[in-house]
């Protein structure tokens, strides 16, 4: 999936709901995000890239429902409802719409060396050695 | 399209194609002429970064996130040189004599399987980890059980200079863990034994193969195959399958043996798993030494789950966890402080959870969570929270609780959780290791599809050896298992060398 201009921002909104922290991003930080995003979807079926762009889209429309705006526009505590709401949904197929989009934005975001870091993630190939 | 032709044609090369390359290896030396077609790279020592996302890639079927059909599970399994055995922790445990007295397969006694599997356990270095090299997740882990009476047990591991990377499941970067990928191929290597990489297989007819080599890609990881990229057709007197309970039956149905094998694609189990984390006040850190040492079974009879340590990384763990948002990167800051367990339920063969092809021949999994699966994950979620406060967590997320984060002073809540979870596929993150089924062995075509020695029913030089012969799940990690059946399928192989080939 290239991320077209039409669902970037959409993406990014989700990303930042779904891991706060993302919005202290610069743009360097999010198109390394994107990048490792769009290498993990390359490998999949084109069928599920389209489904994962139509859902952003509905997401960004099932804002202006329930809240009158689009999902980018909203403040970050609609945006977790309007989340909250795909994530509980009495239909399982959006339940697994969301999940995938949610996996999504967490490898993007902890894909980053630099998020590893800020976690305090550090293996070492040389295991106990690198410890004492 | 290039034509090869061979005696024998191993496709796969993880617990059970390894083992059937190294115990046939010797008929090279009488002069037949072996080979192993593997769909994954063979990397070089060096490419073992430990790098999650860049090695999930290199090493997994779709990077370790393969979907079920319904889309409510994912499930890991690996493809490269080794196959899975390259990406697990090494956990090597004998079979359940319970379990293979219930598979009632004919000519399949417990004391033979048993055997074999410790003839493969002194070949690869099984042993207990010694106290020192014990990480604090687990001794956590056995600190948790000890106070509430549980009883844990520590796994055998097939391990030779572990230095506790803890990067098992990414390949080891150190060459310590013992799969078919350090042992049996090199072994059936230098016996004459030919391995192509990058080598899929698309199908199988009378005694001939179809396969598609695939060059390296630009930046990919690992050497290029020895064959140019290209399509092949490979003859050969006798075809292994051991692509293991995905791909195996997968690839018997495209080769359309679906027509005479009613059972070809059922009894796929896989033992659904979620992973459990909890913030302790102090440094755990996951992410030094052993990951999987120790396991809890007690329950895997009446409440149908196990229990094991782990030690996954931050996407990993982010996936795996429940909701996102401030209550989730919360768990994530804390990773040093996390302890880890991962919840195992005993899932039964079940009518609707099998394999099949899509119109392009990609293999299917269908999978549904029985109600005994449910309440196993359930249940064994609940347990696992409580090994982490006995253990002295803080708090623990618990994904099957509408609000997922118990703090200690709420332990009281588990109780209710246990009575009113909130188990959503699709919602829950689930994920599954260890596959099998689908190519079961049985009597005849009615109830299997092959018999007790691996045999595919009705077609004399056609052989299925990895977990995809399992009846029904193995309720432990299976690759022990795997080995001793395989090596009982080389052996019969070796038996009938004469007619066969």
């Amino acid at each position: 999936m290239t991320m077209s201009s039409a669902v970037r921002p959409v993406f990014r909104a989700v990303v930042a709901t779904v891991v706060p922290e993302a919005e202290q991003l610069d743009e360097s930080g999010w198109r390394e995000l994107e990048t490792l995003a769009e290498a993990a979807l390359r490998d999949r079926p084109p069928a599920m890239v389209r489904q994962l762009q139509l859902f952003l889209r509905s997401i960004q429309w099932l804002a202006v429902l329930r809240h009158g705006r689009r999902f980018t526009s909203l403040d970050p505590e609609r945006r977790v409802r309007v989340l909250t709401h795909l994530q509980d949904h009495s239909i399982e197929i959006i339940r697994c719409g969301f999940w995938g989009l949610r996996a999504l934005a967490f490898l993007g975001y902890y894909g980053r060396a630099e998020a590893l870091r800020a976690i305090g993630y550090s293996p070492d190939p040389r295991g106990w050695e690198a410890r004492r | 399209m290039t034509r090869r032709s061979y005696d024998i044609v191993i496709i796969g090369s993880g617990a059970g194609g390894g083992t059937v390359a190294q115990e046939l290896s010797p008929l090279c030396r009488e002069g037949a002429r072996i080979a192993v077609l593997e769909k994954g790279p063979k990397l070089h020592d060096e490419e073992f970064t430990g790098r999650e996302l860049e090695m999930a890639m290199a090493l997994y079927e779709d990077g370790g996130g393969f979907l079920t059909a319904e889309r409510t599970m994912t499930l890991a399994f690996g493809s490269a040189y080794g196959g899975s055995t390259a990406v697990y922790t090494g956990t090597s445990l004998e079979p359940p004599q319970r379990i293979l007295e219930r598979w009632n397969v004919p000519q399949l006694t417990f004391a033979d399987v048993v055997q074999r599997a410790r003839k493969f356990a002194a070949e690869n270095s099984v042993h207990f980890l010694e106290e020192g090299l014990i990480n604090e997740n687990n001794r956590l882990f056995v600190e948790g059980c000890r106070r509430l009476d549980f009883e844990a047990r520590q796994f055998p591991v097939n391990l030779k200079g572990c230095r506790g990377s803890s990067l098992c499941n990414l390949g080891c970067p150190n060459r310590a863990k013992q799969g078919t990928d350090r042992v049996q191929l090199p072994r059936a290597e230098r016996n004459g034994v030919e391995v192509i990489t990058r080598c899929e297989v698309l199908r199988i007819g009378e005694k001939t193969i179809d396969a598609r080599v695939c060059g390296k890609p630009a930046g990919g990881k690992g050497e290029p195959s020895p064959w140019e990229p290209g399509e092949y057709q490979i003859d050969a007197k006798v075809i292994v399958v051991c692509g293991g309970a995905v791909n195996s039956p997968a690839l018997l149905m495209r080769s359309g043996l679906a027509r005479t094998l009613p059972r070809l694609g059922h009894g796929f189990t896989c033992h659904p798993a979620i992973i459990m984390v909890a913030e302790h006040d102090r440094d755990v850190t996951t992410f030094v030494g052993h990951p999987k040492s120790f396991y809890l079974d007690q329950f895997a009879e009446r409440d149908r789950f196990l229990l094991e340590t782990c030690a996954y990384f931050p996407f990993t763990t982010a996936k795996a966890m429940s909701g996102f948002g401030a209550e989730h990167s919360r768990f994530l800051r804390a990773f040093p402080r996390l302890q880890m367990i991962l919840v195992l339920a005993c899932d039964e063969v079940d009518e609707h959870n099998r394999v099949g092809v899509d119109r392009s021949g990609r293999p299917v999994v269908h999978y549904r969570f029985t109600p005994e699966v449910r309440r196993g994950l359930v249940e064994g979620a609940i347990a696992s929270a409580k090994i982490f406060f006995a253990a002295g967590a803080a708090r623990v997320h618990l994904p099957v609780a509408e609000a997922p984060t118990i703090e200690r002073a709420e332990a009281g809540r588990l109780k209710q959780i246990a009575e009113h979870p909130d188990f959503k596929p699709g919602k829950l993150s689930i994920s599954a290791a260890h596959l099998q089924g689908g190519c079961a062995m049985g009597r005849g075509p009615a109830d299997s599809v092959t018999d007790g020695y691996g045999r595919v029913h009705g077609i004399p030089w056609l052989f299925v050896a990895d977990s995809s012969l399992f009846p029904d799940s193995l309720e432990i990690n299976p690759y022990l298992t795997i080995m001793a059946l395989a090596d009982r399928v080389a052996e019969t192989i070796r038996q009938e060398a004469r007619t066969l080939l």
